[in-house]
């Protein structure tokens, strides 16, 4: 049996990997492990967040599956930093675990070219550099002219809660004991990473009059641009905030050298961004308390996931350190809290595609490139998939850049910077975060979505659509002028506004801080929808920042055309630092402009390599 | 850049000594192959080897040589220092036996643009040691000295390192908008911090503006009518037997008639086309040459005539003066008192009568007095020193400005922490450590790269 591509891992990354090949008409193969256990959250049960939510939306606008599954499942909704700016609005999503990976598993048994096989694959094959199969437990053989492994936090998955250490991947799952040695074979560097969940909680058992409750927004939102919302404002399930009590804080102090952390049983590293309640406890000391949310998993059961507790403790010290929170006092554990060991590549050895640098043709999305996070995932998983079935077609392979996609910052990231610790997504990872918004996911790549063929007519006629009222909605604001007459200048007065002395457009009067779109909304003669306004608005009160964003944007570009010769030696570069030569010679970039994000590439060894580029390739 | 360099590192006399230094991959080899004693090749790193420079198997000097291998020299390359017998002959025939032998005479400035180029020192170190080669007095040695040290360098990083912490902040309420943990950054928090950082920018800034004239001296502009005693004016200023009269056609525009120290600042009078003409310049050239001049010059002294009425061209010369600092000199006091400027409101007024040098004094006390050359000996010296480094610095002052109408707009925390990452990066690019084309073009033409 030959497929165009096999995909291992059927998790967030797996899915947007298996759906965008066979989508684009390649004959797609998934094995996982465990059919049921495809899409699931083993984590916890939200979906977006500051950055990340953003993701889910480009996700969306290229194709991809994670933003309508979503919508799909929600339990709540919300869109954060709404006292903020409009550059670090987030939407986040409480989802049902068990309809989300329903959904997920009834759009994969439906697409076409894809098949689903319940296996464990163990190794590897390749020929003359180029993958060509995996071989399966039973050792039977695979083939596939491409191969993208997503396999999570399976790789020699090591479960651990006090100074037990067991063998297995989340919930019981089996791991996966042998393909990291056959990457390992392979060339590539294996590393240790480490990540950790909270206990979960009975919601029956739990007393929620000694917490604040947190409902989801009043406002309808989806992640999807094409999908119109499938809940009630009112029938969202509200989490709620409790806080750790001085009584928490001792029994984790009394009890740290337990932990499998501190307790020295741990050889990975783990996520700074987020920190086990133990080194919360240990790193700021002086915090007298830490929030805690409860969130709930799914409607078809009953458990509480305990936000900002996890924790590697054994389950006596689990349940001591459950009943000192308020509210939780009786509450039962259904699960116990666990820290999770698994072998990770080196991302440092991918090319910014997504393909390895060793293996032609195979791919690796996820977890396994030392990311965290559902949908740092699925973003990768979209990407190996997207770039598998280009490069199978002859087709030119989709990089992102910077300045269009959290995708693109990511997976730049990754494979100039590499990770030490499990990666996040933050804002802050993306200098030009004004220009990658919540709001404008769809125009900046709906187009490579629909290029690709990935994004259907219908769904490209809303876009269409969108892209027409916007501009319609800019001229009309800026063909209409309002005139100093009395009745105007009283108006404006009562919006605390300045009073007109010539005739103004409505468009330069949205300029000022004070006038929002309501206020001038009744001298415009159309209706136009939410997200129109909102995104022409946007355009006209950030005008300036807009400006100097794409100004810097620019000046990145102009560096990442400079495109760097393949076949260049590093070492034969005269000049450069030590240091600076070597870690070229790893990570190989691009282009200037990725060269210039390598730390230990300092400006001097730029300069220097500027000027070996321009000596020997291009005159 | 693989060759090795060679330059006398002391200053050529009749010193007790002489050094030459060699840079460069071989230098160690290169130095040996003359050299009569131990074998440079096989001694330890930073020793010093007593010996002979020999050529043709004649000795030429007894000396003293220092092998200092790459890493951990100056320039981060192998380093060989001669020490040797003063004297030009000798020193020069040293230089002489080493050029012979495959290295290269260096570049003005070559061994420090290895050492940045290699690393070894950040660019505002290099720009200070630059300065330091071509500082012209004790007082510009001061400032290039302290630049050196890493002063400046060091009140930028703290600018960074307050930044920093704000931008921080400021992420970590966007990415974890829901815990309280941390204090949510307001408008006025930055407008605290950014309102001091702007005063103290700003003070450096007109500080080096001001102590630019340290290191480059002032241009000084002598303008005014003909006959009302410029060049006795100039050659009063610079003592008459100094006075040089250059007379190259066409190249005005650098020409400096003369220059003297005042305070250990130096003055530079720059060609006013005029003052050795005898025939009517204002005329002949016109006003536009006067703006001109006018414009490249620090100080201007106009010179008036005590002995007669303010004519139209005095007028026009006094009109370009609006936005300069200039001083109005009334030559020829001794004679009858002619000229109305009662209604003219000048400032700085000195009489002269360069016939006995009655006001010249007073003329440089004006000068020291305008520049506060008094002060500049008793302050600190923590400054800019270089037009690249304050155009910088007047992008981030611009930038801060518009951070705080941002500030007072009420305009969203994070939107103007866009622009406090750009100062961040500025800042960054002061110091060389963030890249931009400012950096690379500063690179290629100060140290002609690309050759």
């Amino acid at each position: 049996m030959k497929y165009d591509v096999i995909v291992i891992g059927g998790g967030h990354a797996g899915c947007e990997a298996c759906l965008a090949t066979s989508r684009l008409k390649k004959k797609t193969l998934l094995i996982t492990g465990n059919k049921n256990n495809i899409a699931d959250m083993p984590c916890n049960p939200s979906i977006g967040g500051p950055a990340k939510g953003i993701v889910v939306r480009e996700i969306d606008a290229l194709g991809g599956e994670m933003g309508k599954n979503t919508d799909k499942s929600l339990l709540q909704m919300k869109l954060l930093n709404t006292k903020k700016g409009p550059a670090v609005r987030a939407l986040r999503a409480q989802a049902d675990k068990i309809t989300y990976k329903k959904e997920m598993l009834k759009t994969l048994e439906s697409q076409q070219n894809l098949s689903i096989l319940e296996a464990m694959a163990e190794d590897l094959i390749v020929d003359n550099g180029k993958i060509s199969g995996v071989v399966l437990e039973n050792g039977e053989k695979i083939y596939s002219k491409a191969l993208i492994i997503t396999t999570g936090t399976y790789l020699k998955g090591m479960v651990l809660y006090g100074s037990h250490k067991v063998s297995s991947g989340p919930h019981d799952e089996r791991p996966s004991l042998h393909l990291s040695d056959a990457l390992k074979r392979l060339g590539f560097t294996i590393k240790r990473l480490k990540t950790g969940t909270p206990p979960r909680i009975k919601k029956s058992s739990i007393d929620y009059s000694k917490a604040v409750i947190q409902p989801g927004d009043p406002n309808l939102y989806t992640f999807s641009f094409s999908m119109k919302p499938q809940y009630k404002v009112d029938e969202q399930i509200p989490c709620y905030l409790i806080y750790t009590t001085e009584k928490t804080h001792k029994i984790i102090k009394d009890n740290l050298k337990k932990s499998s952390m501190y307790g020295g049983y741990v050889e990975g590293v783990g996520p700074r961004y987020c920190p086990s309640i133990e080194d919360k406890i240990v790193k700021f000391a002086d915090k007298e308390r830490h929030q805690i949310f409860l969130e709930p998993e799914s409607i078809y059961y009953d458990d509480i996931y305990i936000q900002g507790f996890s924790t590697s403790m054994p389950h006596d010290v689990q349940i001591e350190m459950v009943h000192s929170l308020p509210g939780l006092e009786h509450a039962e554990i259904v699960k116990y809290a666990y820290a999770i060991e698994y072998d990770a590549i080196d991302s440092k050895q991918l090319k910014p595609t997504l393909e390895t640098k060793l293996v032609e043709n195979l791919y690796t999305a996820g977890q396994i490139n030392g990311t965290s996070g559902y949908e740092e995932a699925a973003g990768q998983g979209l990407i190996a998939g997207i770039n598998a079935a280009r490069k199978l077609d002859g087709k030119e392979a989709l990089i992102l850049k910077r300045n269009e996609s959290y995708i693109g910052v990511l997976i730049d990231d990754l494979v100039t910077k590499g990770v030490m610790d499990p990666y996040r997504l933050l804002t802050s990872r993306a200098e030009y975060r004004l220009l990658l918004r919540n709001d404008n996911a769809d125009i900046r790549l709906t187009n490579y979505g629909r290029e690709i063929g990935l994004i259907n007519e219908e769904q490209y006629s809303i876009f269409e659509k969108k892209l027409k009222d916007i501009e319609l909605l800019k001229n009309k604001l800026k063909s209409i002028r309002l005139t100093p007459k009395d009745d105007i200048n009283k108006y404006l007065e009562s919006l605390n506004s300045a009073r007109l002395y010539d005739s103004i457009t409505l468009y330069d009067l949205l300029k000022r801080p004070e006038i929002e779109y309501e206020n001038i909304e009744r001298y415009v003669d159309e209706k136009f929808s939410f997200d129109v306004i909102e995104q022409v608005v946007i355009n006209i009160k950030y005008e300036g920042y807009i400006a100097k964003a794409n100004k810097e944007a620019e000046k990145m570009l102009d560096y990442e055309k400079i495109k760097i010769n393949d076949t260049i030696d590093y070492n034969k570069v005269p000049n450069l630092a030590k240091e600076a030569a070597q870690k070229l010679n790893e990570i190989r970039p691009v282009s200037i402009g990725q060269a210039l994000r390598i730390s230990g590439v300092n400006p001097a060894d730029i300069s220097m390599l500027l000027l070996y580029i321009k000596r020997n390739y291009n005159e | 850049m693989d060759d090795v360099i060679v330059a006398i590192s002391t200053a050529l006399g009749k010193g007790a000594i002489s050094i030459v230094r060699l840079s460069g991959k071989g230098s160690i080899e290169l130095v040996n192959k003359v050299f009569k004693g131990k074998d440079l090749t096989k001694v330890e790193s930073h020793t010093i080897n007593y010996g002979f420079i020999t050529y043709n198997d004649e000795l030429i000097d007894e000396v003293l040589v220092s092998v200092m291998q790459s890493p951990k020299t100056y320039t981060k390359e192998d380093i060989v220092e001669i020490n040797c017998h003063g004297g030009i002959a000798t020193t020069n025939k040293i230089l002489e036996i080493m050029m012979l032998n495959g290295a290269r005479l260096a570049e003005p400035g070559e061994f420090t643009k290895r050492a940045f180029l290699n690393g070894r020192i950040d660019l505002v170190e290099a720009e200070a040691v630059m300065d330091l080669i071509n500082s012209k007095t004790e007082r510009a040695r001061a400032v290039a000295l302290n630049n050196l040290e890493g002063r400046l360098t060091s009140i930028i990083r703290e600018f960074r390192q307050e930044l920093l912490e704000l931008l921080a902040n400021i992420e970590v309420n966007i990415d974890y908008p829901e815990y309280e943990d941390i204090e949510e950054v307001t408008v006025s928090d930055i407008k605290n911090k950014i309102s001091q950082m702007k005063d103290r920018l700003n003070e450096i800034i007109s500080e080096s503006e001001t102590r630019k004239i340290i290191r480059d001296g002032i241009n000084v502009a002598i303008v005014g009518r003909p006959n009302v005693g410029k060049s006795s004016i100039l050659n009063r200023l610079i003592g008459q037997n100094k006075a040089i009269v250059t007379d190259i056609a066409g190249t005005t525009r650098d020409v400096v008639e003369g220059s003297i120290t005042l305070n250990g600042i130096v003055l530079n009078f720059i060609d006013t086309a005029g003052i050795r003409e005898t025939s009517d310049i204002v005329e002949k050239y016109g006003v536009e040459r006067s703006i001109e001049e006018i414009n490249r010059a620090d100080l201007i002294i106009l010179v008036l005539n005590n002995n007669e009425k303010i004519t139209k061209e005095d007028m026009k010369l006094l009109n370009l003066l609006d936005s300069k600092k200039y001083i109005a000199v009334i030559n020829k006091k001794d004679l009858s008192r002619k000229i109305n400027i009662e209604k003219l409101n000048l400032k700085n007024l000195i009489y002269t009568d360069t016939v006995s040098s009655d006001g010249v004094e007073e003329l440089k006390k004006k000068i020291i007095e305008l520049f506060n050359l008094d002060e500049i000996e008793q302050n600190d010296y923590e400054i800019f020193t270089n037009t690249r480094q304050i155009t910088l610095a007047k992008e981030c002052l611009e930038i801060l400005r518009d951070v705080e109408k941002a500030v007072n707009d009420n305009m969203f925390v994070d939107m103007i922490e866009i622009d406090i990452k750009r100062i961040w990066t500025k800042l960054g690019e002061i110091l060389g450590e963030n890249y931009s084309d400012e950096l690379i073009n500063q690179l290629f033409s100060q140290f002609c790269l690309g050759k």
